[in-house]
């Protein structure tokens, strides 16, 4: 048998647990966030600044000799926890994670200075392919002549609030800055208001080459990205539980609280053990990843196969059991259904990641 | 006595008096009893050291690594050491954990459970088997059922109805049954596999000598709370390599027999490998977090997912046999010593599998108690609490 995975949390990690949920307690209620999912500037810029720069959360997974902070996944997945919990609106997933991983396998002069850029929060990067690419999907690339580049991406999560684009182009991977002449970035309207996505159109725009060889890279950032946006499922799950369950205690029909009809504490139970398991999936991904394990490909699938269903299945249970004020605009179930959905989606779907799964352990399809 | 390597040290300085190679089994297990190494965390002179409970693995390591006979395990006698054991440790007199834990470690003595009965079952605390007082002992007569083991068992843990005016839960007492006592007649209940694992235990007018009961009269719901506590705890604690549960044969079949192969099954199977995989990494988080010595609620749950997960992979199981799966290894009514899901075909998985979700707590009582306990959420209104148990409706 293989080592087991550490699958607690670690003093450090809760401490750092602590800080984000007390910063995002403060900053990120569920009436600021939906107001903002209407307003002209989806992302919480301010936020983003306080989490990235201050709190030095954006390099965490880069080595301190390239000015990041030399932590792990398993730090970055406890702040994506909290960050699921309150839907933030700010490119943890994209920028310090999926676009900071693709550029950590490059491994170039260009790349790492990029790196530096994003650790420190001073920029903000985002992979050009829809957020619905999984690690072993294939995609389109853009065309690429004499280092400009040309042609249409769509549904890119946090375009629009990023600096520089990752673009595969001609085989390489190429940064593109969204100021320069030649990049429009157009929003669409997204399901989920809270990771707003855009479509990004190049008209021969100058990229600055990366790497040669994008796909190891690339896929080494989806991989990553489908890991831990695991952890973000969970807590997004964890908050339609732990939402529920208090209103439920206090929602009173036929003379009792309607959280003693066994039908519905049923339902819950039963919720709260599939986040039970989540959580030993999420962690089981984000320490396969931080150890660098060889595991890590299955780990992160096998986190997401799992996670996924679980998370749109808390926030379908929230807001039934809500009743009616759970379909309201008001109320903020619907923003926790509608990131569930998307993250289903998100980095391969739980059937994709299941394929995944039973090609590396062996069980194969007729 | 909570240090690892004052452990190592002891079980080395007990292996180097009691060589394993040159000791016979039964002597070398007794001396391993008297000298604290059987469960480190029971207190000294009961097998024990007073230690923590997640050091007893670096003593058995210790053991296994030296080539030291194994304990008679829980195969053999689980309710013993998984039930009994840790209910006489926490109510016992010192007299009854003297003259019952030693032998019950060292398999000596089997011990069974007489609580289930014909009408009572998810509400246990509604049992009709009545104990009442005579001189030194008491005369117990009832039916008991589901009792595994009834037939090899010396002891029995028994509860009982010593004062049927008051509400069910406060007039049951708790009692040790000696199984060779006239009046106990063990009969083989057969079960849906064709094998009869379980027993009826008809209890007619037995004498248990006062001495035999555990913890005060009238408190036997609050010994028995201990008793099922443990029972839950030992089902979840298992540890599991990949594919080791009943994943395991399918997932074989699946590589060995492509001709069997549809996508249908695969996606059903792949499913399925996911969260049993998904529930062996829960399992292992709990054990981290026992040694950790921060047990969390989730164990509670375990034996949900385990429930539902055998029953429904054994069903894929018997499904993706084919033809196969229309036959049965063997119906013939035997009387097995233990459990053995992986030593039988699919069809007996399938079969044995849905008891799983009956046995030790339906899942139907245990998700009320994981949405009660766990959630903290409100009690259903209650309509037996404050009635004598003599005028239950039943």
């Amino acid at each position: 048998m293989t080592t087991p995975s550490d699958l607690l949390y670690s003093e450090t990690e809760d401490e750092l647990r602590s800080a984000v949920r007390s910063l995002l307690t403060d900053r990120c209620d569920a009436t600021q966030v939906l107001a903002r999912a209407e307003s002209d500037a989806p992302h919480d810029g301010d936020l983003w600044k306080t989490l990235a720069a201050d709190m030095g959360l954006a390099g965490l997974l880069v080595p301190e000799s390239l000015g990041g902070q030399g932590a792990t996944h398993r730090e970055a997945a406890v702040v994506l926890e909290e960050l699921g919990r309150f839907v933030a609106p700010v490119p943890y997933l994209t920028s310090a994670v999926i676009a900071t991983e693709t550029l950590l396998g490059c491994g170039t002069p260009a790349a790492d200075e990029l790196l530096g850029a994003l650790a420190s929060g001073r920029s903000i990067g985002a992979l050009a392919l829809p957020l619905s690419t999984g690690p072993s999907a294939s995609y389109a690339e853009i065309e690429e002549k004499d280092g400009r580049l040309t042609g249409r991406v769509t549904a890119v999560a946090d375009a629009a609030a990023a600096d520089v684009l990752l673009v595969v182009a001609g085989g390489g991977l190429y940064a593109v800055e969204t100021a320069s002449d030649g990049v429009t970035v157009t929003a669409q309207t997204p399901l989920d208001l809270t990771r707003p996505l855009a479509a990004v159109t190049l008209d021969s725009a100058p990229g600055r080459l990366l790497t040669a060889d994008a796909s190891a890279a690339v896929r080494r950032g989806l991989r990553a990205g489908a890991g831990l946006l695991a952890s973000e499922q969970l807590g997004l799950a964890d908050w339609c539980l732990t939402e529920t369950v208090a209103y439920l205690k206090t929602r009173h029909q036929f003379n009792r609280p309607v959280g003693s009809f066994q039908a519905l504490k049923h339902r819950l139970a039963e919720l709260w053990l599939e986040t039970v398991h989540a959580r030993a999936a999420a962690r089981n991904a984000a320490d396969a990843l931080a150890t660098a394990s060889d595991e890590a490909p299955l780990a992160a699938s096998l986190a997401q196969a799992y996670c996924s269903p679980v998370a749109v299945h808390a926030a379908e249970e929230a807001l039934q059991l809500h009743g009616g004020i759970g379909m309201t605009w008001e109320h903020p179930v619907h923003l926790y259904l509608k990131r569930a959905k998307a993250d289903a989606i998100a980095l391969g779907s739980a059937g994709a990641h299941r394929e995944i799964v039973a090609e590396l352990v062996d069980l194969r399809a007729p | 006595m909570s240090d690892a390597a004052e452990l190592v040290r002891r079980t080395q300085e007990f292996l180097a008096a009691h060589p394993p190679a040159s000791t016979a089994a039964e002597a070398f297990l007794e001396a391993r009893f008297d000298a604290g190494l059987a469960w480190v965390h029971y207190p000294e002179g009961l097998g024990g050291l007073g230690a923590p409970r997640a050091l007893q693995a670096v003593v058995d390591a210790e053991l296994e690594a030296a080539g030291a006979p194994p304990a008679v395990g829980p195969s053999l006698n689980g309710i013993g050491l998984g039930m009994a054991a840790p209910t006489i440790l926490a109510f016992g007199t010192e007299e009854q954990k003297r003259r019952f834990l030693r032998p019950l470690w060292l398999g000596q003595e089997i011990w069974c459970q007489l609580f289930s009965e014909p009408g009572a079952g998810s509400d246990l605390a509604a049992l009709g088997t009545r104990a009442v007082r005579d001189g030194e002992d008491w005369i117990v007569t009832g039916q008991k059922v589901w009792t595994s083991g009834a037939h090899n068992a010396r002891f029995a843990i028994l509860i009982a109805r010593t004062d049927p005016d008051l509400p069910k839960h406060r007039g049951i007492t708790y009692f040790v049954c000696d199984m060779t006592d006239p009046g106990v007649e063990v009969r083989p209940l057969r079960q849906i596999t064709g094998e009869a694992e379980f027993n009826e235990v008809f209890l007619t007018e037995v004498r248990i000598p006062d001495a035999h009961r555990l913890g005060e009269v009238g408190e036997g719901w609050k010994v028995a709370q201990t008793t099922l506590m443990n029972e839950r705890v030992a089902i979840g604690g298992a540890r599991l390599p990949r594919e080791g549960g009943m994943i395991g044969p399918i997932a074989a079949t699946w590589r060995e027999r492509p001709e069997l192969r549809t996508r249908d099954l695969h996606q059903r199977l792949v499913e399925l490998w996911v969260e049993a995989e998904v529930a062996r990494l829960t399992g292992e988080r709990l054990r981290q977090q026992l040694v950790a010595g921060h047990p969390g609620p989730e164990g509670s749950g375990m034996k949900l997912t385990f429930a539902r997960l055998a029953q429904q992979i054994s069903g894929l199981e018997v499904e993706l046999q084919g033809e196969e799966g229309l036959l049965y290894d063997d119906w013939t009514m035997r009387r097995p010593e233990t459990v053995d899901f992986l030593g039988r075909e699919a069809g007996y998985r399938y079969l044995r599998a849905k008891g799983n979700s009956i046995e030790g707590g339906t899942s139907e009582v245990l998700l009320n108690i994981v949405a009660e306990r766990v959630l903290g959420l409100p009690s259903e209104p209650r309509t037996d609490k404050d009635i004598a148990w003599k005028d239950l409706s039943r």
